[in-house]
């Protein structure tokens, strides 16, 4: 038994070594790289499967290594456990060491004065009572600390470095506690709203909910918000045509049931916040709009359907499914906001706004597959119990007649969508203020000298008085010369220099 | 175009200049013909205490001693102008000049020569002028050659004050961290070379620039004020470039690559720091992190700008 205590002793004195702290600091970094270098699920979930659909070997090996969530994974977590645990095992025994310190007076002047790095020596006849007293009193004691003692007056400086330095540490340890806390009890969602539809704060109206995990849905504010309109901007012209120059969405929030509803403007850089959650402006495109009839005239489809955007110039894919109308019907294809046609290679967009907006569509007829009970995505057509039964491109307000009287589709406009990422973090604000406190730590601990300046008077052999001046830089900070002579100077009014020969 | 003209012609003076210092180093070997050693042994009074950088002192008629002067009024000169040719872009774009690489690498290798420049008022830095121009020139070379494009207005995401002070933040540290590690590089050209004296062994062609420099320790410490200066700046600007990336993306941490090696490099220069009061640790493996951090610095603007997307895309290269 007393082995083992002797052993975990060990294990823990190396634990809060700086040379193991080091160490895990390089490990952490080194740790990080592959985070940036293969796409990561909290970030890019798409690509993770991209790359797995084209490694299908590599890619299975590198996730079993968490290669694909670096961040969450758990030889990320130790290693940034680990190093927490001997940052704590370092500072809290020094926050004690600290206390004491300051509850101390500063340290009585070494024996040897000379053999410090700065050091000043006269001779005077005035006594050293007398000496001692006037240059403990003369001495500004403004960030010093003095002591005198029987033979010197002891004065240091530089004891909020420590503190500062300690401040910083527990700030970190305090920054992970409020992320950690900010990930279990917050959520995050992203949801696409049309103009002129809404979105109302419920688990089931988000298209992605990620919650943490302490976080229950029933605690989720009953606020809800409509977009009325999105504008998008683009520049026109020069090296960096089409490239986006603004976005904003208007929309009313009401942050209860029945509280009164208010305008607002989103912006990229101003999000909406409302009972707690911040609501962003993440992305953007078009929902064209179709009246779709069936053979018999019954209208079996009339909304707008959200296409998503494939490039910079916004082409489009979407499909819109009927299933209502007998066969089922469907329509798959694209809508390109300004298009052009060259030979080579067909339609495309060519600039993101809708200056001429046409969608490429084809028609589908048989099963969507709907009540096969397998989830399907809503910007796919399962086609393979489908027969396409025709083309068309349309202009906004063009009808087209599908073969054989099977129906008609009329394409009547476009609206825009915004896409919309929600989020929730009660840890937010706890982290932004250890942030805060950990560079004010920083900086202290970083840019306050810490030095020590004695003055001793021993008799000397002939009769007189021997001055000592030295001072003890404990940081690389210049100015000690500066202290140790302003030190000589005070002690040196008093007692001026004799030389007997 | 305006900025474009001037950056050139700062670029040609620039140049000029680089070639003059080589010829103050070439005399300076002359007349500074003490041995490292020498200098490191020397007794601990008042006034080496005070920490005094005048190396070269004696040699104010020499040749050497002219064309340093020369080349330090035209780094200030050039510097200046490269300044000018920023504001110059800032009032073409109506907006602050710092949206794209091209302006990116202005505002960095502005950042570096002026912190070269404030740094040379109090002390003599004309030694390391060489050391700080040339990687100045070669930023500026890859800017108007590689990541050139026309002024124009912002993205979306970049329409923020918060793009005046993170990205300013670190630009200053970018700047600062680069002449910070050019001491560090120069600190390991004079310990090898001093520790061979020591040992009795020729210096070696490399070990003979140590003769040109101050002692290895001045080196040492002239690097770790940068550093320990510019760390709480770096944190800052990764702070700040937090709460920006909470009102524009909805979360302030996300392990977007930029943020990854903005953390990286926040750990390395943690580790630099840690090294410097870590016995066994200090010295030659410390100034090796602080290169390490300056690589961190580099792969995060060209690598990840350019090669690896995420959500910092405003490089503006096609």
């Amino acid at each position: 038994m007393g082995s083992f205590t002797a052993w975990m002793r060990w294990l823990w004195r190396q634990l809060t070594s700086m040379r193991i702290a080091l160490f895990l600091l390089f490990l952490l970094a080194l740790a990080s790289v592959p985070g940036s270098i293969f796409p990561q699920r909290g970030t890019a979930p798409a690509k993770v499967s991209q790359y797995l659909r084209d490694n299908p070997k590599s890619g299975l090996i590198l996730d079993r290594l968490h290669m694909f969530d670096v961040f969450a994974s758990p030889w990320f977590a130790a290693i940034y456990l680990l190093l927490f645990i001997s940052l704590a095992g370092c500072v809290i025994p020094r926050l004690f060491e600290y206390w004491k310190e300051l509850r101390s007076e500063p340290p009585a002047a070494p024996k040897n004065l000379s053999r410090l790095g700065v050091y000043q020596t006269w001779q005077s006849d005035v006594s050293a009572e007398l000496s001692l007293q006037s240059t403990a009193q003369g001495w500004d004691k403004k960030g010093w600390r003095v002591r005198t003692g029987s033979d010197y007056v002891s004065a240091e400086r530089g004891y909020a470095r420590e503190f500062g330095n300690l401040l910083f540490h527990f700030s970190l340890l305090g920054l992970l506690v409020a992320v950690g806390i900010g990930s279990s009890y917050g959520f995050r969602g992203t949801v696409i709203v049309r103009e002129g539809f809404g979105f109302a704060n419920n688990v089931t109206q988000y298209d992605s909910f990620t919650p943490g995990r302490a976080f229950s849905v029933n605690d989720l504010a009953p606020f809800s918000f409509s977009l009325s309109k999105f504008h998008a901007a683009y520049q026109v012209g020069g090296m960096q045509s089409g490239a986006a120059r603004e976005f904003h969405a208007d929309v009313s929030v009401k942050a209860a049931p029945n509280a009164k509803s208010k305008k607002v403007r989103i912006e990229v850089n101003e999000p909406l916040r409302v009972a707690g959650v911040t609501v962003y402006l993440v992305g953007h495109g078009y929902s064209p709009e179709f009246t779709l009839r069936d053979s018999k005239g019954n209208v079996v489809w009339k909304d707008a359907a959200v296409f998503l955007p494939q490039d910079a110039n916004f082409t489009s894919n979407g499909v819109v499914k009927a299933p209502d109308s007998v066969p089922q019907l469907g329509l798959q294809g694209y809508f390109l906001p300004t298009v052009t046609t060259d030979f080579s290679m067909g339609p495309r967009s060519i600039f993101p706004a809708a200056n001429d907006p046409k969608v490429f569509m084809s028609a589908w007829q048989g099963d969507l597959g709907l009540d096969s009970g397998i989830p399907q995505s809503v910007y796919q057509l399962d086609t393979t119990k489908m027969k396409r039964i025709g083309k068309e491109e349309l202009a906004p307000g063009e009808k087209w007649v599908l073969p054989n009287g099977q129906g008609v589709v009329e394409f009547t406009g476009y609206r825009q969508w915004a896409a919309f990422s929600l989020a929730h973090d009660p840890g937010k604000g706890w982290a932004l203020l250890f942030a805060i406190l950990a560079i004010a730590g920083l900086t202290m601990s970083l840019l306050i000298p810490r030095r020590r300046v004695w003055l001793r008077i021993t008799e000397s052999q002939d009769g007189g008085n021997l001055y000592e001046v030295g001072g003890l830089a404990k940081t690389q900070a210049p100015g000690l010369p500066a202290d140790v002579t302003k030190l000589a100077q005070i002690a040196f009014v008093n007692a001026p220099e004799v030389t007997r020969d | 175009m305006t900025g474009f003209v001037a950056a050139m012609v700062a670029f040609a003076i620039s140049l000029s200049k680089s070639r003059r210092i080589e010829s103050l180093e070439a005399s300076v070997a002359r007349i500074n013909a003490i041995s490292p050693a020498a200098r490191l042994g020397g007794t601990a009074t008042l006034e080496q205490a005070t920490v005094s950088t005048a190396v070269f002192e004696g040699d104010e008629r020499g040749a050497g001693r002219r064309a340093g002067n020369i080349g330090m009024s035209l780094t200030w000169l050039s510097t200046l102008l490269l300044g000018a040719s920023i504001l110059c872009r800032g009032i073409s774009a109506h907006r602050l000049p710092w949206g794209n690489m091209y302006e990116f690498s202005l505002a960095a290798g502005f950042a570096i020569a002026i912190s070269y420049c404030v740094l040379s008022v109090k002390r003599d830095l004309r030694w390391l002028g060489l050391f700080i121009v040339v990687p100045v020139l070669l930023d500026l070379g890859i800017a108007t050659t590689v990541l050139y494009t026309d002024s124009e207005d912002l993205v979306p995401a970049l329409h923020s004050y918060w793009l005046a002070i993170h990205v300013t933040a670190a630009t200053v540290c970018v700047g600062a961290f680069s002449v910070g590690a050019a001491l560090s590089a120069l600190y390991l050209v004079a310990e090898r070379a001093e520790s061979r004296i020591l040992a009795g062994q020729d210096v070696g062609r490399i070990g003979a620039l140590a003769k040109r420099l101050p002692s290895a320790d001045r080196l040492d410490l002239m690097a770790y004020r940068i550093h320990a200066f510019m760390f709480p700046l770096w944190t800052f600007a990764v702070i700040s470039g937090a709460i920006w990336a909470e009102a524009a993306w909805g979360r302030y941490w996300g392990w977007d690559p930029k943020e990854t090696w903005a953390f990286i490099t926040w750990v390395i220069y943690a580790a630099y720091l840690h090294a410097r009061v870590t016995v066994g640790w200090r010295g030659r493996k410390a100034a090796y992190i602080a290169l390490a951090g300056i690589t961190a610095i580099l792969v995060n603007y060209f690598v990840v700008n350019i090669l690896i997307p995420g959500l910092h895309s405003y490089s503006g290269v096609k």
